[in-house]
């Protein structure tokens, strides 16, 4: 089993999760978050003055699949979430030790 | 013996004033939204409370001393208003500084129709008080703000009042000086706004800038307000107000020029936004909205003094005049002063109050305000009318606000500053952490999740 987390803009969020569903991934979790890249931010003015926006809002989605289903998933997220823009995200790919069912106890494959 | 139509007109003249003034307590409710939506939300519920709390701080000075000093002369025919509550107390002749009479609104002479005069001035006066809630908002120690709003009331703005309106020696400066009218001024860009704006210039220098204000490099850093659509709300609400502010200025639903009145102070209000708006976009790019809404209050502010003497087209240039000059004034006061203002208090009220008492002696068209301070013009003009003596009346008044109002301000702060323990500022670690806890004892926003990123 792998954990696969993904960082992609906002309003990519809803394309990636229908090119997910239909890809056959059965549950995913995601939160709101903020952070950098290369580009460092970008800046915007306030009744006149700079600032430094260094925290750009982005969305994080967390999926675990089966070994098996790794490279068609990330191939998704890729053609989903692209743009070709700066600023388009990263996905990678963990090792998961251990998934267990919270409500029947299940565990490994069958729990994903 | 009055006819049962002059009295009938007297009566429904009261009511206009009492009708104004519910409508300039009103704008209490623009500024409360206009300042929490420009300052954090860490903040929100201090800056909020003190634009509550000054409504009534503000109204107790006047109540007992405030209106009084300011007003124990005034009288007024055309709302019923026949008869001064009492006479001079420093002064006599032309040359009156202070009134007295009608002490917390007890003894002989409290006239329904002196009491409506009081509702309408208490509601200018806390205009006053609530300027600097703007420029010194998220670091002004609740404890010493509360000072101030007393003082306001009670002796702060009585002051240039009873010099103006009240009768005193600038509205005399026609027989003395011989300048046109006398210091002319409508519904108040001097008396109200000026000398609210420059106690918000006072205030932003002795209790310094917000934490974070300004880089290492001196360079002025924008911190963003929470809630522009509250702001932009209270925008609105104090456009809306504004027509109670000047138009029941008249003090007589049955002079019909508050019909003239109303219409230019909405179309300096008008241009002022539009005028705002093309600026801002032209200087950065974009139409920010605190700078359209600068826009807007700066044209009303400029226009409240020459709102009765002045042509439409002149109330449309004022109004594109004080916009220009609000931004680049917000431009200035960080820029070079180095200075602290969240809201533009300074440069809406200060610098277009300024404005509007310097625009009666450019734009006055000399139609309206025949024996005005008991002069005996036949109509106030300005330096378009060809009469220069209409805007030395007004430089005066606005040289007077500059080298004596403004002082008091500044030293009232600084000697507040060094006599409190602590100072007047708020201290660090409760403006780092939003001073809704510290200060109030409750968050704004509890059911939000702070993020502190």
């Amino acid at each position: 089993m792998k954990l696969i987390t993904t960082i992609i803009k906002p309003f990519k969020l809803d394309d990636v999760k229908d090119a997910l569903k239909s890809a056959g991934v059965q549950g995913m979790t995601v939160s709101e978050v903020r952070g950098f890249g290369r580009q460092g931010g970008h800046s915007e003015t306030y009744r006149g003055s700079e600032y430094a926006i260094d925290f750009v809002p982005k969305v994080r989605i967390e999926i675990v699949v089966d070994d098996t289903a790794v490279d068609s998933v990330v191939d998704t997220i890729r053609t989903s979430a692209n743009t070709g823009k700066i600023g388009d995200g990263k996905i990678w790919v963990t090792d998961v030790a251990r998934l267990i069912r919270i409500r029947t106890g299940e565990e490994g494959n069958n729990a994903i | 013996m009055q006819s049962e139509v002059q009295i009938l007109g007297t009566q429904v003249n009261l009511l206009w004033v009492v009708l104004g003034a519910a409508m300039v307590i009103f704008m209490q409710a623009g500024f409360a939204l206009v300042e929490t939506g420009f300052c954090r939300a860490k903040h929100a519920a201090h800056v909020v409370s003190t634009n509550f709390a000054i409504f009534g701080l503000g109204f107790v000075g006047f109540f007992f001393i405030g209106f009084p000093l300011a007003f124990g002369g005034f009288s007024y025919s055309a709302f019923g208003l026949d008869q001064p509550i009492g006479d001079a107390l420093l002064g006599s002749g032309n040359w009156i500084f202070l009134f007295k009479g009608g002490w917390a609104l007890s003894g002989d002479g409290i006239t329904p129709a002196l009491l409506g005069f009081f509702l309408y001035m208490v509601a200018f006066m806390d205009t006053v008080a609530t300027i600097p809630t703007g420029s010194m908002a998220e670091r002004w120690k609740w404890s010493s703000f509360t000072i101030w709003g007393v003082f306001c009331g009670a002796i702060y703005y009585p002051l240039f009042a009873a010099w103006t309106w009240g009768g005193g020696w600038l509205a005399k400066t026609w027989d003395t000086m011989g300048l046109g009218a006398g210091y002319v001024d409508f519904a108040g860009s001097g008396v109200v706004h000026m000398v609210g704006g420059v106690a918000a210039l006072a205030g932003a220098i002795v209790v310094g800038p917000r934490i974070g204000k300004f880089g290492a490099d001196g360079k002025p850093r924008a911190i963003p307000g929470h809630h522009i659509p509250m702001a932009m709300l209270g925008t609105f609400i104090l456009l809306f107000g504004w027509f109670g502010f000047n138009a029941a200025s008249t003090f007589a639903a049955t002079d019909v020029q508050f019909a003239t009145v109303a219409t230019n102070t909405a179309i300096s209000g008008a241009f002022g936004a539009v005028a705002g708006m093309l600026w801002i976009t032209r200087r950065t790019g974009k139409p920010d909205p605190g700078m359209m809404a600068n826009g807007m209050l700066a044209g009303l502010v400029a226009i409240t003094a020459p709102c009765a003497f002045v042509a439409p087209w002149a109330a449309a240039v004022i109004g594109c005049i004080a916009a220009v000059l609000a931004i680049e004034t917000v431009f200035f006061v960080e820029r070079k002063l180095k200075l602290d203002d969240p809201v533009g208090a300074i440069a809406v009220h200060g610098m277009n109050g300024l404005f509007g008492v310097l625009a009666v002696g450019i734009f006055a068209n000399g139609s309206y305000g025949a024996g005005w301070n008991g002069s005996d013009s036949k109509g106030v003009e300005g330096i378009i009318k060809g009469d220069w003596g209409q805007l030395g009346a007004q430089v005066l008044g606005a040289a007077v606000i500059l080298l004596v109002i403004f002082p008091i301000a500044l030293g009232f702060f600084k000697l507040q500053n060094k006599i409190t323990k602590g100072g007047i500022r708020s201290a660090e670690e409760d403006e780092i952490q939003g001073l809704d806890i510290p200060e109030m004892g409750v968050l704004a926003y509890p059911e939000f999740g702070s993020s502190r990123l």
